[in-house]
């Protein structure tokens, strides 16, 4: 097993293998790489392989979107209706509520939950004890792990009609008290879930980031009489903006992917006027409604305007002197 | 569903501060501003635990403080949970949660960090380049619920544990964590174990994987929550309730308002109230969350996670 692996160093190449035919070198040089590396492959391609099925297939599968399908008659018996079913997704009007919720969450997102971390991070990097710090940390991080189950259902339990903060209320005489069934503040409370769950988490990058400004600066700052609010205005802030336009990229390029779990599980509390995103469309017209054609040209459509985003964004990013991510 | 949230790069552990030697510009603040911040982490801590520490306690609570609806109780009973394991749904939920959670962390450890080992000699080996762009492309689309649910149908996998498991083995996001940890081990490690005619296999099961322990420990524990809390994969994929994961069982009984079969204590006793059995099931479900936490805990201080989302 080991024969082919024992020539050292890319430069022997030449010596390695039988007699060379002086007519096809380049080909040669490189079938006796691959020859050279072949145990590489045991490990490359059972991962390459999944990759393949599991992720690309399934783009195959998005033909769909052009055809009137049935699962009982499959791809190759279903019968292709061209553009129908986006023209269909035009008019239909749930779509625009489904994307006027999407749109509107993402802004509230963006707008609260986005600088969130960033305020927070900053808080506990104030601190001057490390161990409170860690303290902090350790709690805030836990509810990154949780799932949205098991959130929506503590928030449920507190929150709720019938929960500790409506039976605290009931005592002062409010009655009626349920946040979680409040189509009026459902955006808003989708927000604060949010907050509540990954803001901990996302100090850890900021963190990695505040770690990577150099110490020097706020020494020199310091030393030219820089208050502890201008070193944070002018050290501190500039030292995490190529962190923060890389999440901010990320965050746009997924403004149409609302926590789809989150709104899935709350739909049925607040109605389908306040709660209804494109994801849950997708799969409520899709996978419950058995219109197949409609839900997946939906699906796609949003996968592609989600991709030119974050390209787009990725370019104004490095136009603007900044780094992207690709 | 390809959030790119968990932003993790192993790299190495940073020095820490030391109380003691706070550079002279970094006087404390006055005691306003620190009253102030005292004031504001009280609250953020509260707001975190305090409703996590209420589920809990209620789940132990009597019945006649549980109807009360009091702020915190103060008399226990384990009848809840007693009525929870008699009825039978719960464990099973809870087997099929633990049997994902074990097969598919050990299965998505073994892929990732082979392809991550395939991978991470790029430059040596002819096509890896291209299928490191492959997987990578990976994370900025995905197909879309739809098409991964026609797959999964016609791959025969419908109402089988395994479509819990199959279609989340590898994450693209851990591979790439796995294989940067690998491209840092010492090279002349692996390059003599080479000359010494040691084979691929052998260099990656007794150098590379023993080396990267602290990497897979923690892979390992975020596979292992992202199986433990699989919601939506078995709502599109297991119709069957008796395979249903425990996510799916507490969506039912808690949000959804199904009431438990058979949960009663003696069949002369009356049922504990709704509430209580609710919030037992939501602590089983949180549960095996909390026992892993500190471990993983234990990660994020040492400096093993932190970093960008570059790959």
């Amino acid at each position: 097993m080991t024969v082919g692996t024992t020539v050292a160093g890319p430069a022997t190449t030449t010596v390695a293998g039988p007699a060379t035919p002086p007519v096809q070198p380049r080909r040669n040089v490189l079938l006796q790489r691959i020859w050279r590396e072949r145990w590489a492959y045991t490990f490359i391609i059972p991962g390459a392989l999944f990759f393949l099925v599991f992720a690309y297939v399934p783009m195959l599968g998005n033909v769909v979107a052009f055809q009137d399908f049935s699962p009982f008659r499959g791809i190759a018996e279903s019968p292709w209706v061209g553009l129908a079913n986006f023209t269909a997704i035009f008019s239909d009007p749930q779509v625009l509520v489904a994307l006027r919720n999407t749109l509107l969450i993402a802004v509230l997102q963006l707008i609260f939950a986005f600088p969130a971390p960033i305020a927070l991070a900053l808080l506990l990097d104030s601190l001057l004890s490390d161990r409170i710090k860690r303290m902090v940390q350790t709690v805030v991080y836990l509810p990154y792990f949780l799932s949205w189950v098991i959130v929506i259902s503590v928030w449920q339990q507190v929150l709720g009609g019938g929960g500790l903060a409506a039976n605290i209320l009931s005592d002062l005489g409010v009655q009626g008290f349920d946040a979680m069934t409040n189509p009026d503040t459902f955006k808003l409370l989708v927000v604060a879930q949010n907050i509540w769950k990954d803001c901990g988490w996302g100090t850890i990058i900021f963190f990695a980031a505040l770690a990577g400004i150099p110490r020097e600066l706020y020494e020199a700052a310091a030393m030219d009489g820089a208050t502890r609010w201008q070193r944070m205005w002018n050290v501190t802030l500039p030292g995490l903006v190529p962190v923060a336009t890389l999440l901010l990229i990320l965050n746009i390029g997924s403004i149409l992917t609302v926590g789809f779990e989150q709104l899935l599980l709350q739909q049925p509390m607040v109605g389908a006027d306040a709660a209804e995103v494109l994801d849950t469309f997708v799969y409520f017209r899709g996978v419950i409604g058995g219109e197949w054609g409609i839900a997946t040209a939906a699906g796609l459509l949003k996968g592609v305007i989600g991709t030119i985003l974050v390209l787009g964004a990725n370019r104004v990013a490095k136009k603007l002197g900044g780094e992207g991510i690709f | 569903m390809t959030s790119v949230a968990s932003d993790v790069v192993v790299h190495r552990p940073t020095v820490r501060r030391k109380n003691s030697d706070h550079p002279p510009w970094m006087n404390p603040p006055s005691v306003p501003v620190r009253a102030l911040k005292a004031v504001i982490i009280v609250l953020i801590i509260l707001t975190m635990l305090y409703p996590i520490a209420y589920v809990i306690a209620m789940s132990f609570a009597v019945p006649e403080q549980a109807r009360a609806g009091v702020v915190f109780p103060t008399r226990f009973s384990l009848d809840a949970y007693r009525a929870i394991f008699n009825g039978g749904t719960v464990t099973v939920g809870l087997r099929n949660s633990l049997w994902i959670t074990v097969v598919g962390t050990v299965l998505s450890l073994a892929f990732s960090s082979m392809l991550a080992w395939g991978l991470s000699r790029t430059r040596e080996v002819p096509g890896a380049k291209a299928v490191l762009i492959m997987v990578l492309a990976t994370m900025f689309f995905s197909a879309g619920i739809i098409p991964n649910f026609l797959l999964i149908k016609s791959l025969g996998l419908l109402d089988s544990l395994w479509s819990l498991i199959i279609p989340g083995l590898i994450s693209a996001f851990n591979m790439i964590i796995i294989r940067n940890f690998f491209m840092n081990l010492p090279r002349e490690l692996m390059e003599a174990a080479r000359i010494d005619g040691a084979g691929e296999w052998r260099i990656f099961l007794r150098i590379a994987l023993p080396l990267s322990k602290p990497v897979l420990a923690v892979m390992g524990l975020f596979y292992a929550v992202a199986y433990w809390n699989t919601y939506f994969n078995a709502l599109l994929y297991i119709s069957d309730n008796t395979k249903w994961p425990i996510q799916v069982v507490l969506q039912q009984y808690v949000l959804a308002g199904v009431q438990i079969p058979g949960a009663m204590v003696t069949p002369d006793q009356p049922p504990p109230p709704g509430i209580t059995l609710q919030m037992a099931v939501i602590v089983l479900a949180t549960v095996p969350i909390l026992v892993v936490y500190p471990f993983l805990q234990r990660y994020f201080t040492s400096g093993v996670l932190t970093g960008a989302i570059k790959g």
